[in-house]
């Protein structure tokens, strides 16, 4: 990833933008933080919040015209955080004072002409950006305007003692000077930069170009008057309402001009979020309940302790993670995208042998997208993920731990146990071309038979058949050279088959195909289904409710999602929705293989699910859909079991968890049937140790399985002890226990028997490889 | 359960032998360890057992993916 692409996509997350207050606050108070701590009941915690950004907090707090509440998102639910009594409540009751960092001195000097709230505020900044500073005020005191406020809202000696920090800083304080033409000529030409307060010093007195109301005329950016080096701000009573805020923002603009007057920088780039801003923050206020602002019950006094604390906790934080809420993998990880672009990309960048640490988080995305559909501006996490994998197996840094077992299933898929593309039985010709998945295949093996038979029945024109992977697997992965590899081969087949339309029965094969075989026209199976009515024997039960689960692959196929459901209703059923469906439907931990990556997130996931809507009886339209809430414990049947029951009166909602052998078994199964109506035979396959027969309880087996350990290995691991003697004996059980290593990952087996019927008590794997006994 | 104990239990098959904790060395994502095991001397074999192999060892693949 280059670094333009990671600004791209951090921009693109809005979870860091401020909230509402804070970007409507012409000085950008962190008024979201300073509500979370008077809501701890911290007041000296969010003095020091205010105090990072206000000028003289003690003064501006009592004052401040807050626009801030105006904007507050709690306001479109009932009434707007009283942020400005909590700041009052929060100043009254603090030492309010704060140690200010100092950047070293600077040897400029920088007039200040007038000490209203904006000459104040840019003396202070220009004092704190290290400049030597002396402020002129014509009056024999500091304050300007803010002394005539009644004392109930400002009393003096809060204006006293707030601005006795400008004496202790050495700020050069000159009262009672008179300004003139001649006096502002001297000063410009004893300091370095000029800034005039527009509330006490007017047009007429200096010889700077004036506006149609008398006022210096200036840059609105910048504060910029007609001379070089001489800025100006402030006095908006003449304007419009007096804003302290709005003088302030004036004072700040004034001293960060001058800032970069005396570098030399360019005055008005990047200043579009000086003063107030529209912000791109998100903040979804479902659900959140009403709760009026909290009167204080002395009006006078303002709120009391608890008060205060009450109101700011009404405060709902604003923030997006609308796909963290959603995706478990997102929450896992603790964090946002903006974070995890940050993340993948130093994961990448990372010099050879150091830490990557984030290898298994890349790895861990099923790549459903549910996260752009809940993003409001789209992020695809996914996406991210995708390229790093691409990215990691380039680099030959992506650990075969990942993927292995998947990649191997892809490969048995592809293989010659199941591969097949034929005509019709009897015709030699195509219209339609059946690609039934080769996960459907696995687990539905009876069904898949039938529902071709159903399509010959239906269709004319001849209804071909192709049995395979579509390279799901290796896309995931990252394998792009293995996954153009299956694509080009199914493209072949098709091609040679007269490039009929397809039938998929799992809607990850058409997204690939729609996506990546230019010209295939793809049609679901529950589409033809919906046009060609529902078999005359089905399995559904009338009267029945079920929950469909939406697979992820279907958030963009509205047409496959409307015909399973009408296909569900013909059969006499009632349809119970779930959150999440439609355009929002979750992965089932298959996706993305974030099953083989991370197989307890995996769990998790289906675990998380099946809590929120325990109740339900569901009903899958995607192979692995069913068999991970199978395995999760679920009554979840396919609906491909309801319209092709290969068994009469069965219960598939109860068929529950399937092993990977059986998986491929039944891959093979699919395979032999369809020989067996071609009238050829099936080339026998068979392995040295494939006549080995295991027998083991269902515990074990269940065990076992989720170790993803195959009886393919198992039978590897015997046939190998048993051909060399290399085992070692239990001498308590009598059990033998043996091993073997492939190229990466080593099986043990715990067994008795001989010949070629052996009991299995346990298995396990590592990968860490066996390199020599001393 | 110790590593000696668990020796104690076991017997090479090939050879009938005894096993005897020895120093066995693995390798995994260009890591390379050594750990005090139970295996046959005169025959090579090792016993790694499952709480090893799922425990420590697993998570020692793991960190090492991670890097």
């Amino acid at each position: 990833m280059e670094q333009d692409t990671l600004r791209e996509w951090e921009y693109k997350c809005i979870q860091e933008e401020p909230p509402e207050c804070t970007a409507t606050c012409p000085i950008h108070v962190d008024a979201r933080m300073f509500v979370k701590e008077m809501a701890r009941g911290d007041r000296e915690a969010a003095f020091r919040v205010l105090a990072k950004t206000m000028p003289f907090p003690g003064i501006l707090a009592r004052i401040c015209d807050h626009p801030c509440e105006q904007k507050c998102k709690r306001g479109e639910v009932d009434e707007p955080i009283a942020i400005s009594y909590l700041e009052r409540s929060c100043v009254e009751q603090t030492t309010g004072r704060v140690r200010v960092p100092l950047l070293p001195r600077r040897e400029q000097k920088i007039a200040v002409l007038g000490s209203g709230l904006a000459g104040l505020t840019a003396t202070w900044d220009l004092l704190k950006k290290g400049f030597g500073v002396t402020l002129f005020e014509q009056s024999g005191r500091l304050g300007g305007s803010l002394r005539e406020l009644p004392d109930a809202l400002l009393p003096q000696e809060i204006i006293d003692g707030e601005l006795a920090i400008l004496e202790a800083l050495n700020g050069g304080i000159r009262l009672g000077e008179t300004m003139d033409g001649q006096r502002f000529e001297e000063i410009c030409r004893e300091f370095d930069a000029v800034f005039i307060d527009r509330e006490t010093i007017t047009g007429c007195d200096l010889p700077l170009r004036q506006n149609d109301r008398g006022d210096i005329a200036i840059n609105a950016a910048s504060g910029a008057t007609d001379r070089e080096g001489v800025f100006a701000g402030g006095g908006t009573r003449d304007c419009g309402a007096w804003s302290p805020i709005n003088e302030t923002l004036q004072g700040r603009k004034g001293s960060l001009s001058i800032e970069r007057f005396i570098q030399k920088a360019n005055m008005e780039a990047g200043r579009g979020n000086d003063g107030p801003y529209q912000t791109r923050l998100y903040t979804n206020l479902n659900g959140i309940s009403l709760t009026p602002r909290v009167q204080p019950a002395d009006r006078a006094a303002g709120f009391s302790d608890d008060e205060a604390q009450a109101e700011a906790g009404r405060c709902i934080r604003c923030e997006c993670l609308e796909c963290v809420k959603t995706c478990l993998f997102l929450e896992r990880y603790q964090a946002y995208p903006k974070k995890y672009a940050r993340q993948v990309f130093n994961n990448e960048r990372v010099i050879y042998g150091a830490a990557h640490t984030k290898n298994q988080f890349v790895n861990s995305c099923s790549n459903c997208g549910l996260c752009e559909t809940v993003c409001p501006t789209n992020f695809h996490m996914g996406d991210l993920c995708l390229q790093a994998r691409r990215t990691m197996n380039e680099q030959k840094l992506m650990p075969a731990a990942f993927h292995e077992f998947a990649l191997q299933d892809m490969s048995h898929s592809n293989g010659e146990h199941f591969t097949l593309a034929r005509h019709e039985p009897g015709k030699n010709e195509s219209a339609w071309l059946y690609f039934p998945s080769c996960q459907l295949c696995a687990t539905s093996p009876g069904e898949v038979l039938l529902s071709y038979g159903y399509l010959r029945e239906r269709l004319t024109g001849g209804v071909g058949i192709m049995l395979g992977c579509c390279g799901a697997p290796a896309y995931w992965s990252g394998r792009d050279d293995l996954f153009r590899e299956s694509m080009a081969t199914i493209r072949c087949e098709w091609q040679k088959r007269g490039s009929p339309r397809v039938i998929t029965a799992c809607s990850t094969c058409q997204n690939l195909f729609t996506e990546h075989i230019p010209g295939m026209e793809t049609v679901s199976l529950w589409t033809i289904i919906e046009e060609e009515g529902t078999p005359d024997i089905t399995g559904g039960t009338a009267g029945t409710t079920v929950a469909i689960a939406d697979p992820c692959s279907s958030r963009h196929e509205p047409k496959t999602q409307t015909s399973v459901r009408q296909i569900v209703r013909s059969l006499g059923m009632s349809i119970e929705a779930l959150p999440l469906s439609g355009d929002k439907p979750e992965c089932c931990g298959y996706g993305g293989l974030m099953f083989n990556a991370n197989p307890k997130l995996g769990q998790d996931v289906i675990a998380r699910r099946l809590e929120a809507d325990n109740a339900h009886e569901y009903l899958a339209y995607c192979a692995m859909c069913r068999d991970h809430l199978a395995a999760g414990g679920a009554r979840v049947c396919h609906l491909i079991e309801l319209l092709f029951p290969a068994v009469a009166g069965g219960d598939p909602a109860a068929r529950g968890w399937i092993s990977w052998s059986e998986r491929r078994t039944n891959r093979a199964r699919v395979k032999q049937g369809i020989l067996r109506e071609l009238g050829e035979q099936g080339a026998e396959i068979v392995k040295s140790c494939e006549g080995i027969m295991l027998e083991m309880t269902q515990e074990i087996r269940r065990r076992i399985d989720e170790r993803r350990i195959l009886d393919d290995d198992i039978r590897m691991v015997i046939d190998h002890a048993e051909q060399t003697g290399k085992r070692l004996l239990n001498t308590q059980n009598g059990q033998y226990r043996a091993s073997c290593q492939t190229e990466n990952v080593t099986f043990w087996v715990d067994y008795t028997g001989e010949g070629d019927r052996f009991t299995i008590y346990n298995a396990y794997s590592h990968r860490m490889k066996i390199v020599g006994v001393k | 359960m110790s590593v000696t104990n668990e020796a104690s239990g076991w017997r090479c098959a090939a050879c009938g032998g005894k096993l005897e904790i020895t120093k066995v060395g693995f390798t995994y994502m260009k890591g390379n360890f050594e750990v005090d095991l139970p295996a046959c001397r005169s025959c090579g074999q090792a016993l790694v057992s499952e709480e090893l192999a799922t425990g420590k060892m697993a998570d020692a693949e793991r960190i090492l993916e991670d890097k």
